[in-house]
């Protein structure tokens, strides 16, 4: 009874090694016909399902290996998303690429608002609630400030497109969906997350150093910027890294605001798209290379949230302990 | 000069928790008048397909509720196993890996479960979404264990040991009995998480217009389902999704408030 009690309990905490290693490899796997195809140009290429002709040497090769396939397996196997015969000019070929551009930028650039707008407020807030607030406020406040937190992300969508954008959009002019609609609202989610953890990380400051602080005279604000951030600096540094990781991978806030279209934007209040979202409204009908591409662009996602967080939680948090 | 510059800092760090609260509240009362204005009782009796909500709600649960009964034992074990039998390197290894699937996308969950279930069985499933909502759940439940179980004083152990019961009968019935509360707390917190959530349901479970307990289809969910309504441009619909919201949020705030009071109880 003991071994198998044992054996459960290891077996299960291997089980979170092999689906962190699966996670990476299915999506490697899925991801691989687009990597073979696009290669690391995929990142830099701002085109989304564009049909490109393909110049006649290229073409003759593609006939070639069609028709060794069709000679192979003696029936058609084109797919549709990959070579098709242009009708309007019967001997030139197109075929439709995919380039992950767009999406990577939308991601980091919504969540580069999103941090911009969060940061200074929920510095605010962990001061206010480590700091300035009575005990009981501060408790209050605290939990209101983590029913935020626990409010789901499509609720936050749904308020941010039909109540919040229209206010942004009438103050800075340009669309309801876009990069800073969509921006600021993943701003408003992150909001509470962040002055939680940060305010958690205040809170290790001992409090016989602050104390001596105020016996010499220093004043609420001296003491938090001379003794309180310095000290708590890489655990607050965490905090905000992780996050910039939440942002990076919410779906459902940003994908009722960004106006989901493959177009790199030319201003901040352009309508643009994100990985998560490029996924959440493309998976459904993609097949062959255009599903590829998603797991290609899943993958990449995978891999930049991966390490944000390992940074955030082995170096700047580890540290911070 | 000092005095001023004090006095500005604390002002603008209490307009900011203001700021933060006002948010709340804007969210908070946009849910209940639209919320509410669609709200009718008739809701919970009607199926989606005859404007109700009664299968969207019940399908829910059932996806979150077998995500926990998948995800609590499993994360539980983990928890155990890293606090009690780990030593070393490999235990903080899963530690390490459990706090980065914590904070893991939840699309690209949802998209790995697609891959590796959905693909391979033809098709979404309940199941398929359940077992993605598992995934996102285990990492809490480890991280709760695993910190409740630590708190656990030693000589609990050692007085356990001590009268002669074995290491599985001490760790079932003298330490999960004391960290329970807290294991309670988190697994609540936890639950409440993952029955909000939309982005890992879009491609597993789906959901369904109908009343379905086939767990081997596409299965009805409430969030897939918000989303879809959202976007419908009839204004019926996006009143359905309103309620639908409400409704969902007010189970949340329950479910999480329950997780709090519980150990403020106990404190």
């Amino acid at each position: 009874m003991e071994k198998i009690f044992q054996k459960i309990s290891i077996s299960s905490a291997t089980l979170v090694f092999i689906i962190l290693v699966g996670i990476f490899l299915t999506l490697f796997i899925a991801a691989k016909p687009a990597i073979d195809e696009f290669g690391f140009n995929f990142i830099v290429n701002p085109d989304w399902n564009k049909e490109v002709t393909i110049d006649n040497a290229t073409a003759q090769m593609a006939t070639e290996n069609l028709s060794d396939k069709i000679i192979d397996e003696d029936d058609m196997i084109l797919d549709e998303d990959e070579v098709m015969f242009d009708e309007d000019e019967d001997d030139a070929l197109t075929k439709t690429i995919y380039g992950g551009l767009v999406p990577i930028v939308g991601t980091l650039l919504t969540t580069l608002i999103a941090l911009v707008f969060a940061l200074p407020i929920a510095m605010g807030i962990a001061v206010f609630l480590a700091e300035i607030a009575p005990k009981n406020i501060s408790h209050i406040v605290g939990i209101a400030i983590e029913l935020l937190a626990a409010i789901p992300s499509i609720i936050f969508g749904m308020w941010g497109l039909y109540y919040f954008a229209p206010i942004v959009a009438d103050l800075v002019g340009g669309y309801q969906v876009s990069l800073l609609t969509a921006g600021l609202v993943l701003g408003v989610m992150i909001l509470p997350f962040m002055a939680a953890i940060t305010r958690d990380s205040m809170n290790t400051t001992p409090g016989v150093l602050k104390e001596s602080a105020y016996a010499l005279g220093a004043t609420k604000f001296e003491v938090i910027k001379d003794i309180i951030f310095p000290y708590s600096r890489t655990g607050i540094i965490g905090s905000i890294i992780l996050a910039l990781g939440r942002a990076l991978g919410e779906t459902m806030a940003v994908a009722f605001l960004i106006g989901s279209i493959f177009v790199l934007p030319s201003a901040i209040n352009d309508p643009t798209i994100s990985i998560p979202v490029a996924m959440a409204n493309n998976f459904g009908e993609a097949s062959g290379l255009g599903e590829s591409s998603l797991f290609y662009l899943a993958l990449i996602l995978f891999v930049i949230s991966f390490a944000v967080i390992s940074i955030a939680k082995f170096y700047f948090l580890k540290k911070a302990h | 000069m000092r005095l001023l510059a004090n006095k500005i800092f604390l002002s603008l760090s209490v307009l900011s928790a203001m700021i933060g609260l006002a948010f709340l509240a804007w969210i908070l009362i946009t849910l209940f008048i639209k919320g509410l204005g669609s709200f009718h009782f008739n809701l919970f009796l009607n199926d989606l397909i005859d404007g109700g909500l009664r299968n969207l709600i019940i399908g829910q649960f059932i996806l979150a509720g077998l995500a926990a009964v998948i995800g609590i034992p499993l994360g539980m074990a983990a928890g155990i196993y890293i606090q009690e039998y780990g030593r070393g390197k490999y235990a903080s290894l899963i530690r390490d890996l459990s706090d980065i699937m914590m904070s893991a996308p939840s699309i690209v969950i949802g998209a790995f479960v697609y891959a590796v279930i959905v693909v391979p069985t033809g098709g979404t499933s309940g199941f398929a979404g359940a077992i993605a909502l598992a995934i996102m759940m285990i990492p809490v439940v480890i991280n709760t264990t695993d910190n409740m179980l630590s708190l656990v004083p030693r000589e609990l152990r050692e007085a356990g040991i001590a009268l002669g019961a074995s290491k599985y009968r001490v760790i079932l019935d003298i330490v999960i009995k004391a960290a329970k509360v807290g294991i309670m707390t988190g697994i609540l917190l936890a639950f409440a998480r993952i029955i909000g959530e939309t982005a890992p349901l879009l491609f597993t479970s789906e959901t369904s217009n109908y009343f379905s307990l086939d767990l081997t289809e596409s299965f009805p969910s409430l969030t897939v389902s918000i989303y879809d309504l959202a976007n419908e441009p009839e204004e019926s619909s996006r009143d359905l999704a309103w309620a639908a919201s409400f409704i969902l949020t007010v189970l949340v705030l329950i479910i999480n408030l329950t997780g709090r009071f519980i150990t403020r109880n106990k404190d």
